[in-house]
């Protein structure tokens, strides 16, 4: 029978990555000097298993490669040789490697070698360059010239013509090891195998069996004088193959019949010949092995060989460029791994869900107005099922954030290499579950802010010795849950954001004007603009400046927010918060004339009905609050979402005060409605987007709800400012 | 039929072996680790054990000697799932009471042919 | 609407054979089209891009949209613009009445498929039209932007415009319809 193999490709594949995260996490764990045997244990592990699965699936190019890997690991585990820190680098573009070339061979696509040819030299030249206390492999080498010419004499014959059922047979001399049954070996099953290569004798030797009173049942004391009349002599070393080492062994072709004299009464038949010959008999077979055992993984790479081909080969005719070019860009993946514990919330949940369903189908079915009560009550049941279910629907697409975590140590310790500067990276909160989604869309803004904190923020070590800072920065990412929030935050205690030079630069580029008198909040947020940097060169590594407003973008887009601490020579703090779900908002009804809108209860700081004391007017044209001891402008949602209100007058209606970016701004509305969780339901998918609005949602009567977008708000707003305020700003 | 309880810490590896064997007819179990396969072992019967050398928590080779001390798996037939390179694993595994060895990669048809072999 | 009518428009004797080649036949490429009554001009879009026809229901407004996008509304679970067509057309909007009618459409954009509502005043019939029942509008030159015509086409002596419903919905100006009006007149 054949097998498919291709069927499971995918979970070695998956598992494979997995793999090799687990090695390039264990490697950047790594310390040279003091190394942890564990970890060491678990990178060459992940190796082994790559290659083991590379063979067996056909992946040869992938087994070559990873085998000098391991080769390398295991000396090092076996402690034969010393870790050097150019053996863990060799070793971590090893792996950059096999995760390319595995991604290829996953698409479908031919992989690239010419890295990993580079790489294997470069191993191999490790190898071979220090010679590693091990040397039982050139021992078996040795042997087996030594062995050859007795051999030769003995049975030339045998390994040439490859005997079968010839006039002759083998005389075999069987004494296995008294615990011989204890490993799970019987010798009546070799029989029979040998039974398959040619006519079967035996006669069973027992001289060595001790009396009765000192017999141990599971020890063996039988020997056995075989004739098999057939079979080559590696079939018949196969036979013995496992048990060769701890047994008397002797394998002689005789040509001829077989007689009785063969077989012996009770003595081994071999024995009859010298004492020597004995012994060298035992000897000879002894080293055989080596020969058998060397011969037998050639004939498997044969087969692997063949099989290899075919997967490598059915590659579609799709240029590769493209394909590789989606699949790097796109973490995602289209599969979600759920703990068990989950699914099976979910099912109870279901199942209480059917219950009340049919208690209600039930009520409803004759119904009459004594049984109000308890429709209410299957009802309010109802409710509850309902939300049980959707935290445990929504808990199934939440990962840990480790999974996002864990591509830092590896970007802060190259980084830090390339700028010269020294980075510790702390990571707190890793157990943190947020929405796979949203996890896989904020991975790319916090990669932006972690460079900007090694690049601007975190100085070199001369610099820091002369701040009396120790040598070595950290930066750390720290996550939490607050109040229905992710909150993700990157700390560095670098140099801080220089509020003098943003200003400056603010000023210089029209964002702000020497007039305006700003918070420091307010200073630091000004690199959120667009085509804001300050940074005296244009590195690299973060870019021109077109990072901060792209990354606040971002966040925005998963209807978070960013927003950055700072204090000068001492660090910084970026802190992003996050819905923990894309589809769920909590949301504030708020009615303004006829329509409802929704504003997201996360902004919402209070909302207070107006006392015309309190209102304060600026430039004649604009209403600010005064609100304890700072003044919000004051943002009428009926003029900016063209709808007619109730009320004009700000006295009659509610201000709802709310945040978004760092400042404050009070929306008029006629009423404040209901407080519920709200669906989002996309506006862009069959109309565009719409500013000043977020999405949609359905309310329970089945009507459409706009959900208004704060930070939209506030820039129509800001923007309608200056078109009517006499020109003291320059256009934004 | 013969149950056979298949032990390695790779996924892809575990499925192809259970694949295999259940479409020859065994009944099969698999484990990810030494540990879980001795837990396995003891609380079922199995009549031939099939694990890998290197795993995490417990590795084939404690698993061999671990089995060996339970009077089910006195003589119960062991094969470790080891490769070419690794001669001193074999002897180890011997010594430790395995059986006999498959020699990795192997492809699903020499799986069966050494089972069958084992089994009779 | 039967198979009769679509068969009476190509002058065929109705038989099986007929039916089966009047409905998406592969020789003559033959479409079919749903019309409707617009400010009483007829026409005919693509039945393939219908995807439902609806009573009219107050739509959601959108703040800052042109004057043709009544809103939105809730489309079993899905948010769905409603699009006046009158109204695109520059035409005078009538009072909604309880014949009046949205028509659903799936239509292609660059960005994929979107599903938009226009609203009618009544919806007509289904024709089985092939390539030559249609015909070319006629060039209009570079004023009058004629793309989202698809063809005219004569049934039972009515003239019907076919739209292009991708570009009509899709388009940055509004599409003269006086000088279309005229130009089918003549």
């Amino acid at each position: 029978m054949s097998i498919d193999l291709s069927q499971f490709h995918q979970v070695f594949f998956e598992e494979s990555f997995e793999g090799l995260d687990s090695m390039e996490g264990g490697l950047l764990d790594l310390n040279p000097d003091d190394f942890d045997v564990e970890t060491i244990n678990t990178i060459f592990r992940a190796a082994h298993s790559i290659k083991g699965g590379a063979g067996t699936f056909g992946f040869q190019v992938v087994a070559d490669f990873t085998h000098v890997v391991e080769t390398l690991l295991d000396e090092i585990r076996a402690g034969s040789r010393a870790l050097e820190a150019s053996h863990v680098d060799l070793l971590l573009r090893s792996v950059d490697c096999l995760r390319e070339i595995m991604q290829a061979l996953q698409d479908g696509d031919e992989p690239e070698m010419s890295l990993a040819n580079d790489l294997q030299g470069q191993f191999e030249a490790v190898l071979a360059g220090e010679a590693s206390s091990e040397s039982s492999s050139s021992d078996a080498s040795v042997l087996s010239p030594d062995v050859q010419p007795e051999q030769a004499a003995e049975e030339s014959s045998d390994d040439v013509d490859g005997a079968e059922e010839s006039k002759g047979y083998w005389a075999i001399y069987f004494k296995p090891d008294a615990d011989v049954l204890r490993t799970g070996n019987e010798p009546v099953r070799m029989f029979r195998e040998l039974e398959a290569l040619g006519e079967f004798r035996s006669q069973a030797v027992v001289c060595d069996v001790p009396e009765f009173n000192q017999l141990e049942p599971e020890a063996c004391y039988l020997a056995w004088n075989i004739t098999v009349a057939g079979g080559t002599r590696e079939e018949v070393d196969e036979v013995f193959e496992w048990v060769i080492d701890e047994s008397e062994l002797s394998i002689r072709w005789v040509d001829g019949v077989p007689s009785e004299a063969d077989l012996g009464e009770s003595e081994p038949v071999s024995a009859d010949t010298t004492a020597q010959e004995t012994v060298e008999d035992v000897s000879e077979v002894v080293e055989e092995p080596v020969e058998a055992i060397t011969e037998a993984p050639e004939s498997v790479d044969a087969q692997t060989q063949t099989s290899q081909p075919q997967p490598e080969e059915t590659k579609p005719s799709e240029p590769k460029a493209s394909k590789k070019a989606a699949s790097k860009s796109s973490p995602e993946t289209t599969s979600i791994r759920v703990g068990i514990d989950k699914i099976d919330s979910l099912i109870n949940m279901v199942g209480e869900l059917v219950i009340t369903q049919s208690m209600l189908g039930q009520l409803g079915a004759n119904f009459d107005m004594n049984k109000l009560v308890r429709l209410q009550e299957g009802l309010a049941q109802l409710e509850h099922n309902t939300r049980e279910l959707q935290e445990s629907v929504m808990r199934i697409r939440m990962l840990p954030i480790s999974f996002t975590f864990s591509r830092f140590p590896r970007l802060v310790r190259d980084l830090s290499k390339l700028m010269d500067k020294k980075i510790d990276l702390v990571l707190l909160g890793e157990n943190t579950e947020l929405d796979k989604t949203v996890m896989e869309k904020i991975g790319d803004p916090m990669v932006h802010l972690v460079r900007n904190s090694l690049d601007h923020g975190i100085e070199k070590p001369e610099e820091r010795i002369a701040a009396g800072k120790p040598e070595t920065g950290t930066i750390t990412l720290n996550a939490f849950h607050q109040g229905g929030n992710i909150v993700i935050q990157i700390i560095d205690d670098g140099k801080g954001l220089n509020k003098e030079r943003i200003l400056s630069k603010a000023i210089e580029r029209g964002l702000v004007s020497e007039h305006d008198r700003l918070s420091d909040d307010q200073i630091n947020e000004l690199i959120f603009h667009a085509g804001f940097s300050t940074a005296e060169q244009i590195s690299d590594i973060s870019g021109r400046g077109v990072g901060m407003d792209v990354v606040r973008r971002n966040i925005q887009e998963l209807n978070g927010t960013v927003e950055v601490e700072s204090t000068e020579g001492v660090g910084s703090t970026f802190t992003i918060r996050l819905p923990l779900t894309l589809a769920i908002l909590d949301g504030q009804l708020v009615r303004v004339g006829e329509e409802v809108f929704i504003l997201p209860l996360v902004s919402i700081i209070e909302s207070l009905q107006v006392d015309m004391s309190m209102i304060n007017n600026v430039g004649g044209q604009n209403e600010v609050l005064r609100l304890r001891d700072e003044y919000v402008p004051i943002v009428k949602l009926h003029e900016l979402l063209h709808v007619e209100p109730d009320n004009y007058e700000l006295e009659n209606g509610l201000l709802v005060v709310v945040e978004a970016d760092s400042s404050k701004v009070g929306l008029f509305v006629d009423d404040l409605l209901a407080q519920q969780q709200v669906v989002i339901k996309s506006l862009e998918q069959n109309y565009q987007k719409v500013d000043g609005i977020s999405g949609a949602t359905i309310l329970g009567d089945g009507k459409v709800a706009l959900i208004v977008d704060i930070s939209g708000v506030l820039k129509i707003a800001n923007q309608n400012k200056v078109r009517t305020l006499p020109g003291d700003h320059q256009a934004a | 039929m013969p149950k056979i309880l298949a032990v390695d810490d790779s996924a892809s590896m575990r499925q192809m072996v259970t694949f295999t064997l259940k479409g020859a007819g065994f009944e099969v179990e698999e484990a990810a680790d030494g540990q879980q396969a001795l837990n396995k072992a003891k609380q079922g019967s199995f009549d031939l054990v099939l694990s890998d050398v290197n795993m995490p928590v417990m590795d084939g080779i404690q698993l061999v000697r671990e089995l060996r001390t339970l009077a089910d798996y006195k003589f119960t037939p062991i094969l470790m799932l080891t490769t070419e390179s690794a001669g001193d694993k074999k002897m180890e595994g011997k010594q430790a009471g395995a059986t006999g060895w498959i020699v990795k990669p192997f492809n699903p048809d020499q799986l069966l042919n050494t089972i069958k072999k084992v089994l009779g | 609407m039967s198979e009769q009518q679509a068969l009476s428009n190509t002058g065929n004797a109705a038989s099986a054979e007929d039916v089966e080649n009047s409905l998406g036949s592969h020789d003559a490429a033959t479409d079919q089209f749903l019309t409707f009554i617009m400010a009483n001009e007829e026409y005919g879009v693509d039945i393939l891009s219908v995807q439902e026809i609806r009573g009219w229901e107050a739509a959601t407004p959108i703040p800052n949209s042109p004057d043709f996008v009544k809103g939105v509304i809730n489309l079993r679970g899905t948010i769905v613009p409603i699009i006046d067509l009158r109204l695109r057309f520059g035409l005078e909007q009538v009072e909604y009445s309880p014949v009046t009618v949205v028509i659903v459409l799936k239509v292609t954009t660059e960005k994929g498929n979107k599903v938009i509502g226009i609203v009618v005043d009544a919806v007509s019939d289904v024709y089985s039209l092939t390539a030559d029942d249609m015909r070319h509008p006629p060039e209009m030159g570079d004023q009058v932007n004629t793309t989202f015509i698809k063809g005219l086409a004569d049934v039972q002596g009515k003239m019907v415009i076919l739209l292009n419903i991708d570009e009509l919905l899709n388009l940055k100006e509004m599409p003269d319809v006086d000088a279309i009006k005229n130009m089918i007149h003549d």
